[in-house]
């Protein structure tokens, strides 16, 4: 479901990039290139800066030096969307959390009613249309949450530890939503700690540490050899 | 559902602001004192004339100090209020046209039934006056710019008492209505000077009555004018004037008369006097 | 039998009766204050949104006047209200004094920064929430506040039934601004305060007894349908 007119907000690069929070530096001199069709999943530690980065790069947080362009344009493009770890929703029905994202996006009507239908049924909640979107369940909530990004057809995809607070089997749920979703051909760039999920889903491989990117390599090469010394203690870390 | 109970609000909102300016009969703004209108007058008199000549009356009641204020400022279309040197100087400065008498009653001492000044029964105000002084008796002032606490620092002096030298913690000025001076006085078992009608029309009146009446120095004057028009082009002229005539014609001075409680009437009508 | 209870008794005689000079008062009474929360409610709820999300330079300050203008002393704003309404003030053309309108302007002017500086923290509290997903969206400053508006709406009811209590319980500036006009700006509050003057003490306490319901069944009302909506959404 690729837009025909071609993806016009990548790639994402990142060139000499320090975000600065206080008086703390979060990240340090980042050069990042987040390339079309691609799943870029976003390893490191507790702290090494991994939900900043994804801020950056969905243009969230502004860079305190360097630059970030989206397709070559400094201007954020319209057609991204984000899934939080903590899933965002309005005091509306599920069905009416959607209708509000398309109408920000610009689609009403018989077409939003259209697209409601096909991205709940799409995380099989449709069931649940009507039902107020804060008293679903966690599993429900974050599923929700992924239709509304679903219902949106972004180019980008950003998703910060979508599956953090949830339990096994909705976690799993929600890894296959992301592999649909990728299967469309939207870009998608995760973040996340579980090194197993990365495992199953990812195309490329960001490791982050201290703020700074370790390596940025294809996942295959990753798992088999990681180029760097962080990215090894990474996964030794997980045979531990 | 929320648009129909906006626009259901929004017509409200119209409907009340449009009440102001709606057109139902014609109407003058007359600025009077509380004891005009606590005293049950204006609930009878203003029906009358009202039927009469299809003109409403709204009033504002208010001490007469405040009630030639909205005058002055051109608030009202008439003023109907009992303080002879004040409504002389409103003439004066040019904000009235004509002063015509209207009626009078009188003012009363009202005092609590233990009576501490021993004045119970007197006809001599001044007696009464140094008596309460001398005793140190409770005493409540409206001390507002009311002529009824114009005509009490009048009978002070009449006293030959200063009373703004004199005055101790038994002087309570109140700055406030008839009605509040009232009550505080009813509260307190204080002295206070009223005037009758709104005496006659009140009714939480504790251990309190009348002490002292009948004296000529508590004789409490009315007067009506119309608000210059030269001066306050929004006065009604005609209207305004309407009502005065009619006020000091037999037919409404007969109203005046015809006003009692437990037979007792509260004013005496005397237009066309010198008073 | 003292006058607390012949007052209740007189209260539920007028209520039963329905005295029509009594609903009549009540009515102009709801009237006022409806009309004044409504106003408010246009002034103050997108003032209280728009600084909720809004970052500026004296912000803070206009938050702190905001707040102690909850407080205004009503004679104070009758007063300034009424010079202003005054023919010899500067909107003395329009001939508003001794009116219900002048009665709605004191009470919009009292309740305003009631109902901006309540809206205020309420959205404040929402957009913490919501920031980053409307900033996702791309949503613009106008379409935020809206969002906000609507998804905080349960307890802006809330913040205008605040409003509109203060505007009904209220007497010190309207009776400046109104008169206490029989039928035309007698209101339930300077009702009271007439009577009191008359000393009829049973008959302004069973007024007031009147305006405490009125204002109690509301506020239960209102809070019925909170909890409904907390229930209901979340």
């Amino acid at each position: 479901m690729a837009d025909a007119t071609g993806p016009d907000g990548l790639p994402i690069v990142v060139s000499g990039t320090d975000v600065v929070a206080g008086d703390t530096r979060v990240l340090a001199a980042i050069d990042l290139r987040i390339v079309a069709h691609r799943r870029t999943f976003i390893l490191g530690p507790n702290g090494a800066g991994k939900s900043t980065l994804l801020r950056l790069l969905h243009g969230l947080v502004a860079p305190t030096r360097g630059s970030v362009t989206w397709g070559g344009r400094a201007m954020r493009p319209v057609r991204q969307a984000m899934v939080f770890q903590r899933p965002v929703l309005l005091r509306r029905s599920a069905a009416a959390n959607l209708r509000h994202a398309l109408a920000l996006a610009g689609v009403r009507g018989k077409e939003a009613t259209r697209r409601i239908a096909e991205a709940l049924s799409s995380v099989g909640i449709e069931a649940i249309a009507d039902r107020p979107a804060r008293v679903l369940s966690g599993g429900e909530q974050q599923r929700l949450a992924l239709a509304r990004a679903w219902a949106l057809a972004p180019e980008v995809l950003f998703l910060d530890e979508p599956t953090a607070s949830l339990d096994p089997t909705a976690a799993r749920a929600v890894e296959g939503i992301v592999h649909d979703i990728g299967a469309r051909g939207t870009t998608i760039v995760m973040t996340t700690h579980q090194l197993a999920q990365a495992r199953r889903l990812a195309d490329d491989v960001v490791v982050l540490s201290a703020g700074r990117v370790a390596e940025h390599t294809q996942a295959v090469e990753f798992f088999r050899h990681p180029a760097s010394e962080e990215g090894r203690q990474f996964l030794e870390g997980e045979r531990l | 559902m929320i648009g129909r109970l906006a626009r259901n609000a929004l017509a409200l909102v119209l409907a009340t602001l449009a009440f102001g300016a709606m057109a139902e009969n014609p109407s003058i703004v007359v600025a009077s004192t509380t004891s005009t209108q606590q005293s049950g007058l204006f609930p009878k008199l203003l029906p009358a004339f009202e039927k009469e000549t299809g003109i409403s009356v709204r009033v504002v009641a208010v001490g007469t100090g405040q009630a030639l204020d909205i005058g002055r400022r051109g608030d009202c279309d008439v003023v109907f209020v009992h303080d002879r040197v004040a409504e002389l100087a409103f003439l004066a400065e040019g904000h009235g046209v004509k002063r015509y008498p209207v009626m009078y009653n009188d003012f009363v001492l009202i005092g609590p039934k233990s009576d501490p000044a021993r004045v119970a029964g007197g006809t001599d105000i001044a007696v009464a006056l140094r008596a309460v002084n001398a005793a140190r008796a409770p005493f409540v002032s409206r001390a507002d710019k009311s002529g009824t606490y114009e005509a009490e620092l009048r009978l002070w002096k009449e006293a030959g008492i200063d009373i703004a030298a004199t005055k101790g913690p038994w002087y309570r000025e109140t700055g406030s209505g008839m009605g509040p001076a009232l009550n505080t006085a009813s509260a307190m078992d204080a002295y206070v000077l009223s005037d009758r009608g709104t005496w006659l029309n009140f009714h939480n009146r504790g251990n309190l009555g009348v002490v002292v009446q009948g004296d000529k120095r508590l004789f409490n004057q009315y007067g009506v004018m119309l608000v210059n028009p030269d001066k306050h082009p929004s006065v009604k002229k005609d209207l305004g004037q309407k009502f005065i005539d009619w006020l000091v014609s037999p037919r409404g001075q007969a109203v005046i008369a015809e006003y009692r409680i437990d037979g007792e009437p509260l004013f005496f009508p005397n237009a066309g006097t010198d008073s | 039998m003292n006058t607390i209870s012949e007052s209740f008794v007189l209260a539920l005689t007028m209520v039963a009766n329905v005295d029509p000079q009594i609903v009549a008062v009540v009515a102009l009474s709801m009237a006022v204050s409806l009309s004044s929360t409504l106003c408010s409610a246009a002034i103050g709820l997108p003032l209280g949104a728009a600084i909720a999300v809004s970052r500026f330079r004296g912000r803070s300050a206009l938050i702190a006047v905001l707040n102690a203008a909850m407080g205004l002393p009503p004679v104070v704003v009758g007063l300034v209200v009424y010079l202003l309404l005054s023919r010899a003030g500067p909107l003395g053309r329009f001939g508003l004094l001794f009116t219900p309108t002048a009665m709605v302007i004191a009470q919009t002017v009292l309740i305003t920064p009631i109902v901006a500086a309540l809206t205020r923290q309420v959205v404040e509290d929402a957009w913490v929430e919501y920031r980053e997903y409307l900033h996702s969206l791309g949503s613009g400053w106008f379409r935020s506040t809206q969002t906000l508006l609507w998804d905080t709406r349960w307890s802006l009811a809330t913040v205008l039934l605040s409003g509109f209590g203060r505007a009904a319980a209220e007497v010190g500036a309207i009776i400046i601004v109104g008169g206490n006009i029989d039928g035309v700006t007698r209101v339930m509050t300077t009702a009271i305060v007439l009577e009191t003057s008359k000393g009829d003490l049973p008959l302004a306490l069973a007024l007031g007894t009147i305006l405490i319901a009125i204002v109690l069944a509301l506020n239960l009302g209102a809070q019925g349908l909170r909890n409904w909506a907390k229930l209901r959404h979340g």
